[in-house]
């Protein structure tokens, strides 16, 4: 757990600076970013990057570019023929050092929509077992012509490595351990404009286990640099006091900032990551943190709730909410694939 | 820049255009207009007006397509600009289908926008109308329908100003970049 540790915590002052460094500068102009509307610059800019690694990385005119991107994306599939070949000869890999099913179906079917081809690569079963190490397989697989690489790690940092050992290739990072989820985060905030019209302005919470969540460290990075305020609510054990470096605020108290939020992003807890003494029970946790109709109530009407999957029905939150009119957990999943297909096309583009 | 046609000269060129177009559309078939993005999106919206006015029984709808994801140059190119969404909101099945560009000249965009067009159902009939035919084609390729037609050497790119998008209406010559 020590070493577990140790690595996340670093990522996080490292991308906690760099926030500092942006926060600091932000107030000299904010009439220049506000006086702006987005979608104007977006259509003059031009994508460069190879890689999508973090938000940490990206510009808010970047991040508003591929959610520009991602909405012409999700035209496509409406289509009777949903497919575009604008990735016609490309290989994609699926990197899926860790588990995930839903992360994985998403980039498969994003990439067979822009005609590329897919390979899957998964830890169980696979030289992983027999000792060989991250880099040694990313490149046997990279030698057999390899385009853009999609990897999923339980370690933080592993797609950075990734992309340093493999400069000609395309990384994308689809979750690396406590670290980052960009792609998550993304489409999250894809279907916050969509509901809501805006981001800048709006007050997202982000509830549950933010210690271990990468979840809702890119939610944070992202969030913020499009101007909405960011409220992470949780039990003392489970919300780290740095996590404010990144520009939030921190509750104990969930009944405090449900009438006051436009977005309540609950994040999933995660049981084969806890240990006994971060908190008492489920039970425990329900009664504090679980979002249930009663607290519904409290919110504004309008307000989204929203969920990264996969739910725990009657922990963090009820079925009544998470099947109510005002959940787009459902929606999240649909625009994952428009959010994926327009960072697919965009690495390939890149090239820095 | 240097220009080629001034504003009364591209009114000309339109309704040039317009004519040839108005003399072969189909009398018992459905029709539609597409334009290709940014100018032929433009021109369509102006032609679909005048010809649903002309033709109202028969006019389904005025689109516009986005050519991005089907360019042939995807793998050379560096860096990505935006594509936007293609808005194609009507039946094409069995319609006689006008494509309308600003430019034609190597009769690449018009490959992509007929592969493009072609995903979104089978018209009957696509017949292509552009403003200008400055020549220069490596596709076999023709237009039915042209405004005017332009001798430009290879160096040159050609622009076209709209009222709707560039505030004044002519067609300059400019040096590639």
């Amino acid at each position: 757990m020590a070493k577990k540790a140790s690595a996340p915590s670093r990522k996080t002052s490292k991308a906690a600076k760099a926030k500092k460094k942006t926060a600091r500068r932000k107030p000299r102009r904010p009439s220049a970013t506000k006086a702006t509307p987005p979608p104007a610059p977006s259509a003059e800019f031009v994508w460069r990057r190879k890689d999508l690694l973090g938000l940490d990385e990206l510009t808010a005119q970047e991040i508003v570019h591929i959610l520009d991107t991602a909405e012409s994306f999700r035209e496509v599939s409406t289509r009777s023929i949903k497919k575009v070949p604008a990735l016609r000869g490309k290989v994609v890999a699926l990197m899926f050092f860790e588990d995930s099913t839903r992360t994985r179906m998403s980039f498969e079917l994003a990439a067979s929509r822009l005609s590329a081809d897919t390979v899957l690569f998964t830890a169980k079963g696979s030289s992983v077992t027999k000792g060989e190490t991250t880099v040694d397989t990313a490149r046997n697989i990279a030698a057999m012509g390899v385009d853009i690489m999609v990897v999923r790690h339980s370690q933080s940092g592993a797609p950075h490595l990734l992309a340093r050992s493999l400069p000609s290739i395309s990384v994308i990072n689809a979750g690396d351990g406590s670290h980052a989820h960009p792609t998550q985060a993304l489409l999250d905030i894809f279907t916050i404009r969509q509901r809501l019209g805006r981001i800048e302005g709006l007050k997202v919470a982000i509830v549950g286990d933010i210690a271990h969540s990468r979840v809702a460290r890119s939610n944070i990075l992202g969030l913020r640099k499009l101007g909405a305020e960011v409220i992470v609510v949780g039990p003392p054990t489970l919300v780290p006091r740095a996590i404010t470096a990144m520009g939030c605020q921190i509750s104990h108290d969930l009944d405090d900032v449900l009438p006051e939020v436009d977005v309540i992003n609950m994040l999933r807890i995660q049981f084969e990551r806890f240990e006994a003494s971060q908190f008492p029970s489920l039970r425990e946790y329900h009664i504090q943190y679980g979002l249930t109709g009663e607290r519904l109530k409290s919110c504004n009407p309008n307000v989204l709730v929203m969920h990264p999957g996969p739910i725990n029905r009657g922990v963090e939150i009820t079925s009544e909410v998470a099947d109510g009119p005002n959940s787009c957990i459902l929606q999240q999943v649909t625009n994952g694939l428009a959010v994926r297909m327009a960072l697919l096309y965009l690495v390939s583009q890149g090239s820095e | 820049m240097k220009q080629l046609l001034n504003a009364d000269q591209v009114q000309t060129a339109l309704e040039t255009l317009y004519q040839a177009i108005l003399a072969d559309i189909p009398a018992d078939l459905p029709f539609a207009v597409v334009g290709i993005r940014t100018r032929g999106e433009t021109l369509a919206q102006r032609i679909a007006t005048r010809l649903a006015d002309d033709h109202p029984d028969h006019f389904v709808g005025v689109g516009v397509l986005d050519i991005g994801f089907y360019r042939d140059d995807l793998s050379r190119r560096r860096g990505a600009p935006l594509v936007r969404a293609t808005e194609i909101d009507f039946d094409l099945d069995g319609a006689w289908v006008l494509l309308i560009d600003d430019v034609l000249q190597t009769g690449r965009s018009i490959r992509a926008a007929l592969q493009a067009l072609l995903d979104f159902g089978r018209p009957k009939t696509i017949r292509l109308g552009v403003l200008i035919d400055r020549g220069g084609r490596e596709l076999p390729i023709a237009a039915d329908f042209v405004g005017a037609s332009v001798d430009v050497p290879d160096g040159k790119r050609i622009q076209v100003h709209l009222a709707e998008t560039d505030g004044e209406e002519s067609v300059c010559t400019v040096k590639k970049d």
